[in-house]
């Protein structure tokens, strides 16, 4: 095409980018499993820093009647001019107790707490600094050492399925040989299935896409839940400097696809479909807490006969349940006498002939 | 005289004895070789005839390697399906086998807790573990108080040793550990072992070796140890001790390395070797498990737990060693003590049987004269009426009598009167 004719607005992505370099980017991850399972070690890991220095582990008896706490550590990151900053939001005693019943309430309470601060920031007035809080993706650790999901991984997954991305990922997974990781995930996706648990699913790829990357698509998606190791520590092996754990009988190499899924975990959270995991809980997990919200307010505020709400909301379009089944019900005891007075009429029509 | 020094040879001979009883053992030495050096042998030749037996008591989450580890200890497959995580709460699931390695017989009970671990509410799950092995205890005592008894072949089921499988997950031990371990260090001997070993590097079992016997000790976990009382085994013991908990890996498939075939598992990074004792401690615990300690195993359980268990339990029915003069009790006196208390009190609640009998028996008759009484009023009555009824109707019929009289009179009289007028009748005619 003639430079004439050219418009220019190709432009706009790089516009785009532009501007998100500028303004940067949050992410917040939550990390959930029983003590020992390699989370802050993965965490560190992943974006390559130490964010666990000096940390107190507690012994075993201090365990015995512990509650499960919510810490968050935050920290700005850059790479090439992109800023991020990364809140991880770590559970520490969760699963850890003797009696672990409804461990995971003080972390749905701190999912609720984060989209209600948002939706009250984003129904203010003054909306221009508003802090995103929410979580967007969980990383919820199965321990590689029984058979498959155990009552409480069922019970977390069922409580957090829709607040949040649920990733589950099998931990410590230098402990099993490939014959026995292939029967744990398959295990471990029969039971999710049987249990009905949502998990985060990848996008499908668009039809219009190269054979290749519908590949590996297909390869990322066949080997979920990943099976994942971490290190803190970086080792010698085949004449490189690496991460990986040393062991007598060998090195197990973190990046390694042979392996560990760990490579394909870091491709999927940071490199290819964080954004996904963004959008998906702006769009999905808050839309409906927000909803949610916004019903309970509203059938509060009918039943107190106030006229001001707190947020300025639009009426209620949709009646509840309740008010349906009574509109229901009348209309049919509407019809029913409509017919019988039609009965009637006919009736009298003819005796009168 | 030679009769005297006799006696007197006598008295001094029976002077002998008198004072051997106050004196202290002295020791002897022989002549000649007597023979009695066989009774280590006898002993063993009967014990193997016997057959031994030995219980293990393995008690760890599922999954954590409890059965490949048994199988990889004895080298033999025993029959076990997997078990699912969902159980309600724990169980225990013995099984026997009989084996026999030359000409040595094992009875072999390995019992497995399934479930252990799983519930999101664990606070009860020490229960049934401990309630199995006092179960045994009391079996055994039970057959102990028998009077016909036969415990040279009672099958005995007492647990012997109970491996606690310990997740490695690198920290310390889990506050369910800690909890049931304290449970159980008083009633069985524990080795707490490290499943699954594979997954810890070496500096890192280093460190979790010794919190994990840190925190048992601040807890006043008491575990087994090895003992170190017996010349032969003192040095190899004493070293163990110090490896405790051992970090084992269990296998039962075979891999190639170099030209031999071992049991091992196969990693993409490398090769776990089981008996190889820079990979894990396995040996180690076959060694002191079976080869050097299981008859101090069984000892132990005999005479350490089942006593406390023992004592224990006759405490609490009421027998007491010493009675309050703090004379020995002998036992026959306590248990004729106990018979008497129980046949008066049989006696006493006789005697309130048959009061309560009696008393029925007196209410039911004063009942009984009540109802009579008061039929025999109701009786007396009626028989009244029906006089005072039988008097008012004599009464109308003597009146009615009497008018009927009255009547007839008054009829005759008419009827003659009426015949004797008609003569007149005639005679004043005729004249």
């Amino acid at each position: 095409q003639s430079d004439k004719e050219y418009v220019g607005f190709a432009t706009l992505p790089n516009q785009v980018h532009r501007k998100s370099v500028k303004k940067g980017f949050d992410f917040t991850l939550l990390v959930a499993g029983e003590s020992g399972l390699g989370k802050s070690t993965l965490v560190n890991s992943l974006f390559l820093t130490d964010l666990h220095k000096d940390r107190k582990l507690l012994n075993a008896e201090e365990r015995i009647n512990q509650t499960v706490e919510i810490t968050k550590h935050t920290v700005d990151i850059e790479e090439k001019g992109v800023k991020l900053k990364l809140t991880i939001v770590d559970t520490p005693g969760f699963g850890d107790a003797v009696n672990n019943t409804e461990c995971w309430k003080p972390i749905t309470d701190y999912i609720d707490q984060q989209f209600e601060q948002y939706f009250r920031d984003e129904s203010g007035l003054n909306r221009k600094n508003i802090q995103d809080n929410r979580v967007h993706c969980c990383l919820y650790f199965i321990p590689p050492f029984g058979h498959g999901l155990r009552p409480v991984d069922v019970q977390f997954m069922k409580a957090l399925m829709e607040k949040v991305n649920v990733v589950p990922l099998i931990s410590k997974a230098d402990c099993l040989t490939p014959g026995e990781m292939k029967k744990m995930k398959d295990r471990v996706r029969e039971e999710t299935d049987k249990y009905g648990l949502k998990v985060y699913q990848f996008p499908d790829c668009d039809s219009d896409e190269d054979e290749e990357f519908k590949q590996q698509d297909r390869e990322l998606k066949e080997s979920t839940p990943f099976a994942v190791i971490g290190s803190n520590t970086v080792v010698e092996a085949r004449g490189q400097r690496v991460r990986g754990r040393l062991y007598p009988w060998g090195i197990v190499e973190v990046e390694n696809p042979s392996h560990c899924d760990f490579v394909k975990l870091r491709n999927m959270l940071i490199r290819t479909h964080m954004h996904d995991l963004k959008d998906i809980t702006c769009d999905v997990h808050y839309e409906n807490y927000r909803a949610q919200c916004i019903q309970q307010m509203t059938s509060k505020l009918t039943q107190d006969n106030r006229v001001e709400s707190p947020i300025p909301i639009l009426p209620l379009s949709t009646p509840d349940v309740e008010t349906e089944k009574l509109i229901k019900m009348k209309d049919e005891e509407l019809r029913r006498m409509q017919e019988m007075l039609q009965k009637m009429q006919q009736q009298m029509h003819e005796q009168d002939l | 005289m030679e009769h005297s020094g006799a006696s007197i040879h006598l008295s001094a001979v029976v002077n002998v004895f008198v004072t051997f009883s106050n004196e202290e053992k002295r020791s002897l030495s022989l002549g000649g070789h007597v023979g009695f050096d066989s009774l280590p042998h006898q002993l063993v030749s009967k014990s193997v005839t016997q057959g031994f037996c030995f219980n293990i008591l393995c008690v760890g989450e599922t999954g954590i390697g409890k059965s490949t580890l048994m199988n990889t200890l004895f080298n033999t497959m025993f029959e076990n399906e997997e078990a699912s995580h969902y159980q309600n709460g724990v169980y225990l699931r013995p099984r026997t086998y009989d084996l026999q390695e030359s000409n040595v017989h094992l009875k072999l009970t390995i019992v497995d807790t399934v479930g252990f671990g799983d519930q999101i509410n664990k606070e009860d799950s020490y229960r049934p573990i401990v309630d199995y092995i006092d179960t045994q205890f009391e079996n055994y005592l039970q057959e102990e108080l028998k009077i016909k008894r036969s415990l040279f072949n009672y099958h005995d089921t007492r647990i012997h040793i109970c491996l606690y499988f310990i997740s490695p997950t690198g920290h310390s031990l889990k506050s369910l550990d800690l909890v049931t371990m304290k449970k159980l260090d008083s009633k069985v001997n524990i080795i707490p072992i490290i499943a699954k070993a594979d997954t810890i590097s070496k500096s890192e079992l280093h460190k979790f070796k010794i919190k994990i016997m840190s925190e048992l000790v601040s807890n006043g976990v008491q575990i087994y140890q090895f003992p170190t009382d017996d010349e032969a085994v003192t040095e190899i013991n004493s070293s163990m001790n110090a490896h405790l908990p051992f970090a084992v890996v269990g296998s039962i498939e075979e891999v190639k390395v170099g030209n031999k075939m071992v049991r091992a598992r196969q990693y993409p990074w490398g090769v776990v070797q089981v008996e190889n004792e820079s990979h894990c401690d396995f040996v180690k615990l076959r060694e002191m498990l079976i080869r050097v300690n299981m008859e101090d195993l069984r000892e132990q359980t005999h005479a350490r737990h089942y006593e406390l268990y023992r004592r224990c339990k006759l405490e609490e029915m009421g027998f007491k060693d010493t009675d309050p003069d703090s004379q020995p009790f002998s036992l026959q006196e306590t248990y004729e003590a106990k018979r008497k208390e129980f046949l008066s009190d049989l006696q006493r609640k006789e005697e309130e049987m048959r009061q309560m009998f009696v008393n029925k028996v007196k209410e039911t008759e004063a009942e009984l004269k009540e109802k009579e009484r008061e039929l025999h009023d109701k009786f007396e009555q009626l028989k009244r009426m029906h006089q005072e009824e039988k008097r008012k109707v004599e009464e109308k019929r003597r009146d009615l009598e009497e008018e009927m009289n009255a009547f007839n009179r008054r009829k005759v009289a008419a009827e003659t009167l009426s015949l004797s007028q008609p003569l007149k009748k005639d005679k004043d005619k005729k004249k």
